[in-house]
């Protein structure tokens, strides 16, 4: 390993790291605008200079590799002298409008130019002025205080994959964009906002909205899919104003998905904040203790068989824990935390989770998708995926729909039968698959809601034993769920007890009493005569069809465990209070349990925390993965041979939370004008 | 890029005909298979050979294609290198050197003649749309200052007289000498050789 001298320090560091990188480990602060340690290169804007001996000019440290015996000075006359330069140069053209920039207080550009820059301007020439750019409705521009530094290119064409973004023109009439006016089509979009180190980029729904000191910042998780990003929500009072990433290397890394971001402006529009019972026909606003006698009424005219449960995709574990006791206490056995209907969960654990784990998915060489658009079902968890397919040496094949997934693979086929095949050694893929030292499967949630799916997960799970896939270190059956309650749920066993009934007899019109824990993608008029009690924190299809709403939080509004689809078990935080008369899950529950004469056995967060950990061990080992020990689950049986489709229609509504969000409206009708052609009657 | 936009119409779509086809083939096979990207600067200039001397929005859309590469990359391309003309152009595209060599030998006055025998602006096209008149930056021909660019051919040693007459040549549909427009040959010094002109003599 060279070894470096930093500053007078001496310092070992791996080979192939860069002089900055090097830096940073010795502990010392290199200013830079360019760099970015998950992008390539660009060297472009030259604030990372260092002195180097023997060196006739300071250096570009991003871009020089380290050597064995370098001495480096990053503290100097010379280099504070050559900072200053490169500073004035980059804010010559930049339009100093702070006051009225909504990167002002978290600005890289206004920060350096406080640390390393003149405290004057010398410049009294006249500016250049670039038209700002239409990139859709999230990503707000201002050109002209762009500083060409091209991490949102880096960005679109490496980790987005929809090289869309480009630098056209030459030296000074250079402009970032992308030339033919057009909506950014990629899911990640918004994490430029976050890279662009001025304000160029800027979020459009937040635009104006507030400025970073006023801001409350909670560290929780998010719930719009099941990937469990790590997210960081900025409150005002009682308002969630935006939703930014936190790093996680294991999880997300630094990105999040458009929805995860930007859909928390739903949280604000088609709340349930007071307690509704339905009289003659209309839902009428009540009180917490009206709403429960109208429940208790009728369950306790209602015998234990004929009372169901249905979790919702957003649940967590602690309304699951809760609500799984009261039925229990309520003498049913049918309750179901696969609102789709997915035949996952029976038999072993590890036949439900992405048991390579994200990170794992950069050791695979070989990887079969079945069934699955990553891409819309967990956006970040593909550019992982294309990550480890910009790494080189690894095949990619796909069975079902034939879509832009952002890097190349093999289509092998549309349905089970080219499962069957794959899984037979019939197909050539299979023999790729063999040769891999780290081959994987990701099934996706579309497969499992399939009427055939035991037999299809039967399938892959033999695929994945005759391939290799399962083997001391390595386990390559990969489960990609789209719901974040869905590990959590399956952990917990919400899931029909001893001759209960699951999502589909539920729905079958069978049941007196239905309850639904945030439930609204479910078809509504199965429930048939069914007394519905829906609780929850949006008006959606649940609402609308409840006898008995119960106002709850929504996952910004409460500490509660979610599982993620590695089984990673994480908490969100309390960021603002429920709206109105809403209250925690957990605590309607039990608040319930009263009324119904079958208090549930905790009072407190801590004490349902302890008993849940008591049943379910993991889920106290919080940001632990439990790994799954391989076992039997699917079936053998015939397949029908369906193509398998993706469950995802629109990307960017897909809960409560996002169909109530104005901006992923808008994103939807800006997604629909560009994929449908353009008549006439347009404009 | 830096001209007036004039009120022009894109085309909606591009095609190679059939010989510029044959002549894209070529450049591609120079380069190693799924490294045919490196063929997008030429098959730029074809493209805008083919149309009529620019290159049209759906061109660089259809070369980006063709190779296989995101048209962003074309675009970039296309909008970097002044060789590329994005909105028409006449028939004959006059482009003065005004870099420092040529400036310094008198590119003002070029640049004048030009104006004053076209009758436009630098930027603008003639209205019998003969003519375009636009500024380069050094088209390399130093030596022989001050230049330039007509089409494909170099004028050099120019002054007032020399380019009017080019100009109203090239009006009236003649063929104007092409190079050194004064008793030089290629690059070389005026009135001849002053060094090597004669055997080194020893042995």
């Amino acid at each position: 390993m060279p070894k470096l001298t930093i500053d007078g320090v001496e310092v070992e560091v791996d080979a192939g790291l860069t002089v900055l990188q090097a830096c940073e480990i010795a502990g010392r602060e290199i200013p830079r605008f360019c760099y970015h340690e998950r992008l390539s290169v660009a060297g472009n804007c030259r604030m990372c200079l260092v002195e180097m001996e023997r060196a006739p000019k300071p250096i570009a440290s991003c871009a020089m590799p380290v050597g064995d015996g370098m001495v480096i000075t990053t503290d100097s006359e010379t280099i504070r002298q050559a900072r200053k330069g490169v500073m004035e140069f980059l804010l010559i053209n930049h339009p100093l409008d702070c006051p009225i920039c909504d990167q002002g207080g978290e600005c890289d550009l206004q920060d350096q130019a406080m640390g390393y820059g003149y405290d004057r301007s010398r410049y009294a020439e006249e500016k250049r002025a670039v038209k700002d750019k239409n990139l859709g409705p999230l990503v707000s521009t201002v050109m002209t205080r762009c500083i060409h530094c091209t991490r949102c290119i880096r960005f679109a064409t490496e980790i987005a994959g929809v090289p869309e973004l480009g630098a056209t023109g030459r030296g000074e009439h250079m402009e970032v964009g992308t030339y033919v006016e057009k909506t950014l089509s990629s899911e990640l979009s918004g994490n430029i906002i976050d890279l662009c180190p001025v304000g160029a980029l800027t979020s459009k729904p937040y635009s104006f909205n507030a400025r970073p000191w006023e801001l409350k910042k909670t560290e929780s998780i998010d719930v719009m899919d099941a990937l469990g990003a790590n997210i960081r929500i900025d409150t005002r009072g009682a308002e969630v104003l935006r939703i930014v990433p936190r790093n996680n290397d294991d999880v997300n890394e630094e990105w999040i998905s458009d929805k995860s971001r930007f859909a928390c402006d739903g949280l604000r529009r088609q709340r349930l904040d007071q307690p509704f019972v339905r009289q003659d026909g209309k839902l009428q606003a009540v009180s917490w203790d009206e709403a429960f006698a109208a429940i208790a009424g009728k369950v306790k005219s209602t015998s234990g068989n004929k009372i169901a449960a249905i979790a919702g995709d957003q649940a967590d574990c602690e309304s699951m824990y809760a609500l799984k006791k009261l039925m229990e206490s309520l003498g049913s056995a049918n309750m179901d935390c696969r609102q789709d209907g997915a035949a996952v969960g029976e038999g072993s654990r590890a036949g439900y989770l992405f048991n390579s784990t994200i990170a794992g998915i950069e050791d695979a060489d070989a990887i079969l998708i079945v069934g699955a658009d990553p891409r819309l079902e967990s956006p970040v968890l593909n550019a992982r995926i294309r990550k480890r397919f910009l790494g080189g040496n690894v095949s990619i094949g796909v069975i079902g729909e034939e879509t832009d997934l952002t890097y190349r693979y093999d289509y092998l086929g549309a349905g089970p039968d080219t499962l069957a095949d794959v899984a037979a050694g019939s197909n050539s893929f299979a023999q790729v698959l063999k040769d891999a030292s780290n081959p994987m499967i990701i099934v996706g949630s579309g497969v499992l809601t399939r009427a055939d799916s035991a037999a299809v997960l039967g399938t892959a799970r033999k695929l994945a034993e005759a391939t290799g896939m399962i083997a001391d270190g390595w386990n390559g059956f990969n489960v990609l769920h789209t719901a974040a309650s869905r590990v959590g749920g399956l952990d917990l066993g919400f899931v029909p007890g001893e001759g209960g009934a699951g999502t589909n007899e539920i729905l079958s019109g069978s049941m007196d009493v239905v309850y639904l824990l945030g439930a609204d993608e479910i078809d509504m008029a199965a429930l048939g005569g069914a007394f519905v009690v829906y609780q929850g924190h949006h008006g959606d299809a649940g609402a609308h069809r409840a006898d008995v709403i119960l106002p709850g939080a929504a996952y910004t509004e409460k500490n509660a465990t979610y599982v993620n689809l590695e089984g990673r078990v994480q908490r969100t935080q309390l960021a603002s209070f429920p709206v109105g008369e809403a209250k925690e899950d957990w605590a309607i529950l039990r608040a319930l349990s009263a009324e119904l004469g079958q208090t549930l056995a905790f009072d407190s967060l801590a004490e349902l925390r302890d008993r849940m950990t008591t049943a379910t061990p993991s889920l106290g080992n919080i940001d632990d993965i439990a790994a799954a020990e391989w076992g039997g689950f699917g079936a053998d049986g015939a397949m029908n041979n369906d193509a398998f489709a993706s469950p995802i229609e629109n990307f960017f509504m897909t809960d409560p939370i996002s169909r109530a969000s104005q901006t992923m409206a808008e994103c939807t009708a800006a997604r629909d004008n560009s994929t449908t052609a353009r008549t006439g009657t347009h404009g | 890029m830096n001209t007036p936009t004039q009120n022009f119409e894109q085309p909606t779509s591009f095609e190679f005909t059939p010989e510029v086809m044959d002549m894209a083939k070529a450049h591609i096979a120079k380069y190693p298979a799924d490294r045919q990207a490196s063929a997008v600067m030429p098959l730029l200039d074809l493209a805008q050979r083919q149309h009529d001397g620019w290159l049209p929005r759906a061109a660089m859309d259809y070369v980006a294609d063709f190779l296989g590469m995101p048209r962003i990359e074309a675009y970039e391309v296309a909008t970097f290198y002044t060789m590329y003309n994005l909105e028409p152009v006449g028939k004959h595209h006059v482009q003065v050197c005004t870099n420092l060599p040529c400036w310094l030998r008198g590119s003002d006055q070029i640049v004048e003649a030009a104006k004053r025998n076209l009758g436009v602006e630098m930027g603008e096209t003639t209205d019998d749309g003969l003519f375009t008149l636009s500024s380069m930056e050094c088209l390399g021909a130093c030596v022989n200052a001050p230049m330039m660019q007509i089409n494909d051919d170099y004028y050099e040693d120019l002054d007032e007289t020399v380019t009017e007459s080019i100009l109203t040549e090239l009006r009236h549909g003649q063929t104007p000498k092409t190079g050194s427009q004064i008793d030089r040959k290629s690059c070389e010094p005026i009135g001849g050789l002053t060094s090597l002109n004669s055997d080194a003599g020893g042995d």
